[in-house]
Formats: C-alpha cells, structure tokens, sequence
C-alpha cells in the first residue's frame, strides 16, 4: 500500500497531464484508476485542490459512476450482461451459475483475491448473447460450460 | 492473397482473434504471402467469425470460420466447408440498402486511403464550398432525424447553434449506446471511423462549431480504441486541425470515455459528465444548442445521425429523402438481436413491418421456439406482442402503438419469457440507473418493483397501483429514463395480461 504522500506525488503528475482539458475530472478519475486499480481515497483531496472544488464535489462525481472503485478489484474482473438481449438467451441463468460456481454475489471477489465478479448493462454484443467482459475481452455467446471455461482460464 | 479478418467487436467475441492467428501461421507453414485486413462486421452476427477472401470474381464468404478449418481456407477455396459464395450476392447483403453503413465491413478501418477510395471525404470536400446556410439547409432538406432514439430533426437543431451568437461553439457526439438490443454505433465506429469524423467536421464547418467531442462508453474497449487510432490518422493528414483539408477553417476533435451510467446517454446528463460532474439531468429550457457544453451552444447527435451527414453531401439531400416512409426519412440500421436466428445489423429504409424484420430477415427465434415478445428501442422501449407485428418500422408509426422506435434495436423473446418478470427488471434497471434528480424516478422505481412482487405474489390491487405509478412517472419525469420506463412495464402489462394475473400465475408454479 503506497503512502499518502506517494499518492500525492502519482496523482500530481496524472493532474499535470490533464492540464488546461475541458472538464477534465473523468478522464483525471480513468487515469488514476488506470494506475492502480482503483480510486485511493487519498487522491481525493488532492485532485479538489488542483480542480477547486470541494472534497464532497469529487466524492459525489466518483461515486456517481459505476466504473470507479474505491478499492481494489480481484486479480481479474469478469462482467457479465445483465440486460435484456442477454437475458432472452439464458443470461440470467447464467450468471446464477457464475454465482453459485464462484460463490459471490455482484461486486464481490473470491476469498482467494481471484476473481471479482461484476454485473454490466450492455456490452453491445446483443446479436451474440449472452456476452461476458473477461479483464476487458469481449466473450459472446456464453453458456454455463464457456463460463466454466473462462473461469478456469484466468484461474 | 488478400484475406479479410474482422476486429469488429462482436466478431471477436465469437473467436476472430484466434481466427487471424490461425491465418497468419498457416500462411508461414506454408510459405504463402497473405495479407490480413481486419476490418469491421458485415453484420451478420450469426455468420462471425466472417473471413472473406479477395478473388477476380468479388469478395468470397466464410463463415462461422473455426481455427480448424483455416487451412482448407489456403488450399481449396471452391470446396471449403464453410464456403457461402460472394458476399454481396448473399440475400442478408442484397436486400439492403446501405447509406451510412456502406463502407463498413469493406473497407480497413484505419486507412484513410481506403476511406477515400471508396467516397470518403467526397461529402466534406462539398460542403467546404457551401455557407454555413447551405449546409444546414442540404441537413433539413435530408429530412435526417435524430438516430439517438428522439427523433429530432437534424436540420433545426443545427439552425439553432449556427444561428447562436458565441465566442465557442462544440459539437457533441452521443456514443453512450446504452440501450439492450443496439450496437449500430459500435460497428460503425470499429468499421468505419472516418465517417463519424467526417460528419462531426461537417456538423462544425456548418454551425461555426471549432471542437468536437466523441461522449464513448467504457464497455467500448474495441471501438474506444479504434476511434482514438483515427482522430490521430485525420488530424496527421490535416482533416482535423487549424485548417480542415486546407480550407482555413479549423476543428479538432477528442474522444472521451464514460463511466458506466445509463442515464449519461440522456443529452443533459451527458454534457454535465462530460464537463466532469455528476451525469445529473438539466432541465430545458435552456436548449442545449443556446447553452451546452460549458453553457455555449452545442450541438448532441448520436453517432448514426453524424455519420450519416457525409453520404447526404456526398449524394444530395434528395437522394436521401427519397427513401422511407411518412416523416421517416432515409434509412435506418436495423439492430436484430436477442433470441433471432439471424441476429446482426441490417440498413434499410423505413417502413417495414415489425413482423418481416422478425420473421423474414432475423428468421425466427434462435432456440426455434414461438416468438413471444419484441421489445423495441432499448430498455424503455415497448414490448410488442405478434398481434401488433404489422406495425411497419417508423418513428410515428411505433407512437401510434404505444412504443418506441428508439435507437432501432429489436430484442426478441421467445415463448419461455415471462413478462412480469421482464416488467420487474425495467423498474429495476430504472432504480439503478435513476441519476436522482425527479422523484418519480428516483423514488418510483423502487417502488415499482416492489408493486410488481405484491402482482408476482397474487395481489390483483396492485395492478391499478402500477397503472398509477406508471402515469406519475411518465409526467413527472425530465428525461426519459423515468419517463420511458412505463412503456416496457405498461406494454407487458397490458399486451401481455395472462403473466400478470394472480390465477395465471399459480397455475405456471
């Protein structure tokens, strides 16, 4: 775990690279999850500097989207459409079999740090449902044994 | 040999990637020179991976293409398990007609020779020599309305930003392409980049717009990428920049990635995330075309109303308007999805009946099951049961039956779908993704899915409690979310009566 002011230091030269964007705090908030996995809650502070807002405003932004987290994730992340086109193939099916196989619910991670498992609305794969996001591949046409697959590839 | 691989992100999803590998070692072992196009899908889902190999006579077909039959691919063409003959002679690519969606799956994404070579930048190169008014009028003229799922015309929301008096003025794509059942924006933006690019510089080249932005999903990773890859290509050859293709006239254009929130593709909360806040909803009036991004006027498309921009000055608003029907005007890219037999993209002009795209082009259900339902347009779009499959695809036309065309994506259920069930989850979609600003939705939502359980449980009183809440939410909402999320819940209620009633329900436990 890196110390508050190794943070500082890190999130000054994310903040460095967006100066003078429009609207920059999304693109500030990608770039820092981009460096470690998710959002420190010591960086908060100091992009509220920087940007001149209040610590509330960046909290109230970050925790508005789903994307950001504010711990880190699994060594893998796999997503799982939860939307309609999926769930007219069998989507809910198949994620209660993810459920069961991994033993988490949504947004949670394998007691072994393996796998954090996610739901996501639409990954735009709906002529091949269902569809998965395996650490950002696209996987279509998942059934209960591509998910066995899957799980066992990353494992 | 020239061998056409797609990257197009579905084709992917069903094994591309493996498909080029398997290609290029095959070549190596073989001591054969290929070269390997990824370009985007032709959009026949159900045929991906889709290998296409150039040949004197066209472009042949292959597919779905496995790793084991690659090296059949090198040897015996005419004799290939998989062959389906030239892929513009196959009836999916025959019957339609493709205006915005012409180069993709044809050309390689990322050369903006290709890009030219077949009609890009014909349409910019005009509109350079026309005035501000010419352009805007050659938009209304199209009679194009906005792709995103409103409807808007085009035209008048350009007349207003150009019209407006600013120091800055932007142009906003909308590629948040949120809803279930689409992925029009996607294939365009992994297969055919430029086109997007071309018509956002003709959109500010017309309004006296100088910067652009592209509002992209992160589940997008592929179209993230390949979009990002072509603004660098246009603005390195000068089509982007101080002086667009020399004309003195200058745009320039960044992608942006979202976060994940539904709601952001609602054009208020997108401009707010985009300016780094919460992806809360504004109220209108003001317009976003008087005050937009960073209070300036801004023009919002989606994706498909900018990228069809370049073919109506390529071929003339006339030419575009001559397809459709009613005040549908031109094409539109049909998006056949869920349990079809035949699922993929298909641009054709409006006017075709909901029940020829389901049956005749998508062919069906893919489990061979009965049709039971279709829901059109996304999450908040209506469920249509067969008896209303005569209904014919426009946006007045889906207003009559109580639906939506939205962003022209069709998911089909086949019999096994319950639609109390399918009610529950737009509530609960809704409560998610509610960005909280209308109690309606906000509070509504949650609500609604609590009524629907006491209708799952056998309570018939709460089925005028829903009808009820339906209503509150569809006035008291700004947006569509809340005030959309009654026409899948009200259409499955009422189309589809037999899955709500308590009796009913008893008997299917």
């Amino acid at each position: 775990m890196q110390t508050s002011t190794e943070i500082a230091a890190r999130v000054g030269e994310i903040l460095d690279a967006h100066e003078g964007m429009e609207g920059p705090l999304l693109p500030i908030l990608h770039a820092i999850q981009h460096a470690y996995g998710y959002v420190p809650r010591d960086s908060l502070p100091v992009i509220a500097k920087r940007l001149n807002l209040t610590r509330a405003e960046v909290h109230g932004v970050m925790s508005f989207y789903h994307d950001f987290r504010e711990d880190p994730a699994g060594k893998h992340v796999l997503k799982l459409c939860r939307a309609e086109a999926c769930q007219a193939m069998g989507g809910d099916r198949v994620a209660q079999h993810a459920q069961n196989r991994l033993g988490i619910e949504w947004h949670e991670t394998t007691k072994d740090g393996q796998i954090t498992l996610e739901p996501v609305f639409c990954l735009g794969l709906c002529a091949c449902a269902p569809a998965a996001l395996v650490d950002g591949k696209v996987v279509g046409r998942v059934d209960e044994a591509r998910l066995d697959q899957i799980i066992e590839g990353v494992r | 040999m020239k061998i056409y691989v797609p990257r197009d992100a579905a084709a992917r999803a069903l094994g591309s990637d493996d498909i080029a590998a398997a290609i290029t070692a095959e070549a190596a072992k073989r001591g054969m020179t290929v070269q390997i196009i990824r370009n985007g899908s032709r959009g026949m889902v159900w045929l991906e991976p889709l290998v296409e190999v150039e040949t004197p006579e066209g472009r042949l077909a292959f597919g779905p293409m496995t790793a084991a039959e690659v090296p059949a691919l090198l040897a015996d063409l005419k004799n290939h398990p998989k062959a389906l003959g030239l892929t513009d002679a196959l009836p999916w690519m025959a019957k339609q007609t493709r205006l915005t969606f012409a180069r993709v799956g044809v050309i390689d994404p990322l050369s903006l020779a290709d890009y030219e070579a077949h009609g890009g930048l014909t349409g910019l190169r005009r509109a350079l020599t026309m005035d501000s008014a010419a352009i805007v009028a050659e938009v209304t003229d199209s009679g194009l309305r906005g792709r995103g799922g409103a409807g808007f015309p085009t035209g008048i929301k350009w007349k207003t930003v150009a019209e407006a008096k600013a120091d800055r003025k932007y142009i906003v794509c909308n590629a948040d392409e949120g809803d279930s059942g689409t992925f029009a924006d996607r294939m365009l933006m992994e297969g055919d980049p430029f086109t997007l690019i071309e018509g956002m510089t003709i959109a500010g080249i017309g309004t006296g717009a100088t910067k652009g932005y592209v509002y992209l999903r992160s589940e997008y990773p592929d179209a993230i990428e390949v979009m990002t890859a072509a603004v660098e290509i246009a603005r390195a050859a000068g089509l982007l920049g101080p002086s667009v293709l020399g004309s003195g006239k200058a745009f320039d254009m960044e992608i942006r990635t979202g976060a994940g929130a539904y709601v952001c593709g609602e054009e208020t909360s997108l401009l707010n995330s985009l300016e780094g806040k919460r992806g809360t909803v504004r109220a209108k009036p003001p317009l976003p075309a008087l005050q937009g991004f960073m209070g300036k006027p801004t023009v919002v498309n989606n994706v498909i109303s900018l990228a069809t921009v370049p073919v109506i000055f390529e071929k003339g608003a006339a030419h575009y308007k001559d397809f459709g029907l009613g005040r549908s005007r031109g094409t539109i890219p049909l998006q056949i999805a869920g349990n079809v037999k035949h699922g993929g993209l298909f641009e054709v002009a409006f006017g075709l009946t909901l029940g020829e795209i389901v049956d005749v082009i998508g062919g069906g259900t893919a489990t061979g099951r009965p049709v039971k339902a279709v829901q059109v347009g996304g999450p908040l779009g209506a469920y249509f049961p067969r008896a209303l499959f005569d209904t014919p695809f426009g946006y007045e036309e889906f207003g009559a039956k109580e639906g939506l065309i939205g962003h022209a994506g069709l998911v089909i259920f086949d019999d096994s779908a319950d639609m109390l069930k399918q009610a529950r989850f737009a509530m609960e979609f809704c409560a998610i993704e509610s960005c909280g600003k209308c109690t309606p939705c906000r509070i509504g939502a949650v609500r609604g899915v609590e009524t629907v359980d006491r209708i799952a449980k056998g309570d018939a009183n709460a089925i005028p409690l829903l009808t009820d809440l339906c209503n509150t939410m569809k006035s008291g909402s700004l947006c569509a979310l809340g005030g959309f999320t009654p026409y899948p819940v009200m259409s499955a209620l009422n189309h589809f009566p037999d899955d709500f009633a308590p009796q009913m329900r008893e008997a299917a436990e």
